[in-house]
């Protein structure tokens, strides 16, 4: 890898693609954005020293969140948190928004009537950006890990130590919240 | 209207979207929810929805670091080259 050879570059460039996903999986695991943030610096630090050894077995961002995962599971039984998830949130629609045959009483309003379909979906990215901030930290690790990263349901469960139907419930849960904060966000109309 | 015993509503409907995705649903559960989906415009939007929601959720691009923990990391990396000269 060219980073081991001196390439501040190479290395910088890595940082900045994979830092934010290992903050927020790190907070699954361990409570505190500063704590998050030294489970990810130990493993900048471990994988500076594994390179050499990384085989290709696995993709390296596979590689880069086992090690993640091993540093932040360490912190966090260090942090006694216990990873309470929880299944019974709310669900993926609010029950409200159906009459009482359990159908549509306040359908979803589409997210763009497609006047500039370029400045719309920028919206929606930020949008979805910021709802995906803002889910409670299993959701958000999870829906990462899915979504943005492109892990398979059973990479997440082994990465996460959950079942694949926790892993499901979990993204369906995110999912769900992150289109209705796009829903609302987008029948604001255009900034 | 009386429902068949099979047919969902749209409240169980859109529980069932994000595993339809994944195609993790039973073979009944699926034959349920496009059977429901062929007649509900606003189950297909809500779909569609979800699709675009995951959709951009790939294109997402990573957050902006601020420039300290930029810094910080890159400091580590130079020990680290220091340290793998000797």
């Amino acid at each position: 890898m060219r980073m081991l050879d001196g390439d501040e570059i190479a290395f910088t460039e890595l940082v900045k693609r994979y830092q934010s996903t290992l903050v927020r999986v790190a907070r699954y695991y361990v409570a505190g954005e500063a704590s998050a943030e030294d489970v990810v610096q130990d493993t900048w630090i471990a994988v500076l020293r594994g390179l050499s050894k990384f085989e290709h077995r696995s993709s390296f961002k596979t590689w880069l969140l086992r090690i993640l995962v091993n540093r932040a599971k360490t912190a966090g039984t260090r942090e006694r948190r216990s990873i309470a998830i929880d299944l019974a949130d709310p669900e993926a629609v609010a029950s409200s928004r159906f009459d009482e045959h359990g159908a549509w009483s306040e359908p979803p309003v589409p997210f763009t009537d497609a006047i500039d379909e370029s400045l719309a979906n920028d919206k929606i990215l930020r949008l979805v950006r910021q709802a995906i901030n803002r889910l409670p930290d299993p959701h958000r690790a999870v829906v990462m890990l899915r979504d943005i990263e492109g892990l398979s349901t059973m990479e997440v469960a082994e990465l996460l130590e959950l079942s694949v139907a926790n892993v499901r419930v979990i993204l369906h849960r995110g999912r769900s919240r992150v289109r209705s904060d796009v829903e609302a966000g987008m029948s604001g109309g255009m900034p | 209207m009386r429902l068949r015993p099979s047919s969902l509503v749209c409240l169980q409907a859109v529980q069932l979207m994000s595993d339809y995705l994944e195609n993790a649903l039973s073979r009944g559960d699926r034959r349920r929810l496009e059977r429901h989906l062929e007649q509900c415009t606003h189950c297909n939007l809500y779909l569609q929805q979800m699709r675009s929601t995951i959709a951009a959720s790939g294109s997402v691009a990573p957050d902006d670091l601020a420039p300290e923990a930029l810094d910080d990391l890159v400091e580590i990396y130079r020990a680290f080259r220091e340290e793998t000269r000797e």
